[in-house]
């Protein structure tokens, strides 16, 4: 997902110019090259060409101008859809990356009962979107759920019927299933950090909160940007989760870019519009990517793909 | 982040220098902040599961009657029952069908091409460009190319079968497996390589005599991460089918909560049933699970 990763690969391939070699073996990637670019490239060629057409996505395709692009860009839905998507990218953003960041850093101790919590962590992680709406949507029924449960007032709101709120619901449970993957990210980049960076810091008398700021937060940048790349990338395809959840609702309070186009494409019949949508989802996502590896670097964030 | 991190330093000095700052012990360097938030997240994280169990061993009324977090005064398995007999067995099998017919052949191709690029990189321009052609795949997301992918299926004859849905699976499995498989081969001392082509090997029996036994372990790490990601793929089954014998277990899922929203314990227990083979597989291969799924974000 941090597509634009250079070909990293390509650069460490042996140098040698074993004459001929590589063309005996070019229809090995034949199986993969074909089946990739019959589902993978013609569609994100086809869904430019789908946004300059009509269909009701059973009919005859007619070919339409602009008038797709037209009446997105002119539709008050397009706005909201990107700004409820930026919503709910930046708050999950927000909420998980000093989660995982603590999690990931108590994590990296080795002690047993940790290696035991890190077990349950993760059991959110195996759950499907669609398992995780039905249970949460069940959960947070204000008279048979949480709130009832605990006899708490503030647990027992409409949680689901309100549009702030079940926007908060969304990032809350996109969280609770993401937060112990990216701990894990940073598990790892925690333990990478040489002890002696800790020890020099130690003698110097620097306490624990200074050597984090000083050391640990430092030394996993690369490891950040990663996280962060997945995270942002990542939420703009949150879509089983909020059309179970929420259907975008209450309203269209949740009703994210990749919502906006099912609804429009498979509800309304209007697979012209939901095509230029999928264009600017594919758009926004290309954005992001770039703007995080220019944050990020273009040396650092490829040996963090080599270092697997 | 981590405020309250106060030092005893005294203490730090009496630490061993062998043991490194996250060894427990040493009760200087304890975090904390961390260890709020560690034990926070497990009740976070436990209570909804606990939720879920008990709640689909309840039957209807104890469930309206009874506190949600109470153990069930009267256990039951009616719900699993009623479960299993609305076709769950059907749903359960076109999973596996799916996810099977999928994972096999997304990392049979993704290894063959991973194979001739690492070692036909250098000589071939195709290969190379084959590779950044997979490697700018990985920033397609799935959602985008749905309609173009509907249009295909429907063209070819395969709408709502299963088919339909896994052949997109392995086309969007490819681009990440040929990048993590690829990096393994990598790692494959070249001097084996070598004696292999002077023992006269050809390059289709290297791949399967060295390349295969030696990446066995990413093979398997891969193929979780793709069988989880296909187990749990919602998209797919919810555009490219229609009749109920094509239905997969989210999409089941999602019509049981449609169809029996009201009985909550039923709805829970079938999520029960879907997560379960995941949770078998987790219980008897969690490392292999987890670097599965970090798969290529690692480290």
């Amino acid at each position: 997902m941090t597509g634009l990763a250079p070909p990293a690969a390509q650069v460490r391939a042996a140098p040698k110019p074993a004459g001929g070699r590589g063309g005996s073996l070019w229809w090995m990637a034949l199986p993969a090259l074909a089946i990739f670019a019959v589902f993978g490239i013609v569609p994100l060629v086809g869904v430019l060409v789908l946004s300059f057409t009509r269909w009701d996505g059973i009919g005859a395709i007619h070919p339409a101008g602009f008038e797709s692009w037209r009446a997105v860009l002119t539709d008050p839905g397009l706005p909201h859809a990107l700004w409820v998507t930026f919503l709910v990218m930046a708050l999950s953003w927000a909420f998980q990356t000093p989660m995982s960041l603590l999690i990931g850093v108590f994590l990296a101790g080795r002690q047993r009962y940790r290696e035991l919590l890190a077990v349950i962590y993760f059991i959110p992680l195996l759950l499907s979107s669609a398992a995780l709406a039905i249970t949460y949507k069940a959960l947070l029924d204000p008279n048979f759920g949480l709130g009832a449960g605990f006899g708490i007032p503030f647990l027992a709101q409409d949680w689901l019927g309100r549009g702030n709120l079940a926007l908060g619901v969304v990032v809350f449970v996109v969280s609770w299933q993401f937060i112990p993957f990216h701990a894990l990210i940073y598990q790892g980049g925690v333990r990478q950090i040489p002890i002696t960076l800790y020890e020099a810091a130690q003698i110097d008398g620097a306490g624990r909160l200074r050597q984090f700021f000083s050391i640990t937060l430092p030394q996993l940048k690369y490891t950040v940007i990663t996280s962060s790349t997945l995270m942002v990338v990542g939420s703009l395809t949150f879509f089983d989760l909020i059309f179970v959840l929420t259907e975008g609702g209450p309203g269209d309070a949740t009703r994210v870019l990749a919502l906006d186009m099912y609804k429009r494409g498979f509800q309304a019949y209007l697979m012209g519009p939901a095509s230029a949508i999928a264009v600017i989802l594919v758009l926004v996502g290309l954005a992001l990517a770039l703007l995080l590896r220019r944050l990020g670097g273009r040396d650092q964030s490829t040996s963090q793909m080599e270092g697997m | 982040m981590s405020t309250t991190l106060s030092t005893e330093r005294g203490a730090g000095v009496e630490t061993p220098p062998e043991s490194g700052p996250f060894r427990a012990g040493g009760g200087w360097r304890r975090n904390w902040l961390g260890g709020a938030a560690g034990w926070l997240w497990l009740a976070i994280v436990v209570v909804p599961i606990y939720w879920i169990v008990i709640t689909s061993l309840k039957s209807r009324t104890t469930y309206y009657a009874q506190n949600p977090f109470a153990p069930p005064t009267d256990p039951t398995l009616e719900n699993y029952r009623s479960v299993v007999e609305s076709d769950f067995a059907r749903y359960f099998f076109n999973s596996v069908v799916v996810t099977l017919g999928s994972v096999l052949p997304a990392v049979l191709v993704s290894f063959m091409a991973a194979y001739a690029i690492v070692r036909g990189g250098a000589a071939s321009r195709f290969l190379r460009g084959v590779n950044v052609l997979f490697l700018m795949g990985l920033a397609i997301p799935l959602q985008a190319t749905i309609i173009p992918v509907y249009l295909i299926i429907i063209r070819l004859k395969m709408y709502d079968t299963l088919l339909a849905i896994i052949l997109p699976s392995i086309a969007f499995a490819v681009p990440l497996s040929v990048l993590v498989l690829a990096n393994f081969i990598r790692d494959v001392p070249k001097e084996l390589f070598e004696s292999m082509r002077m023992d006269g090997a050809t390059e289709w029996g290297t791949l399967w005599h060295l390349a295969f036994p030696l990446t066995r372990p990413a093979l398997v790490t891969v193929s979780i991460y793709n069988g989880l990601t296909i187990w749990n793929g919602f998209l797919l089954p919810l555009i490219l089918t229609q009749s109920p014998d094509q239905r997969t277990l989210p999409l089941a899922l999602w019509t049981f909560q449609g169809e029996y929203g009201v009985n909550v314990p039923a709805v829970l227990a079938s999520v029960v049933l879907a997560t379960l083979p995941i949770v078998v597989l987790y219980a008897l291969g969690r490392r292999q699970l987890l670097s599965g799924l970090t798969v290529g974000f690692g480290r």
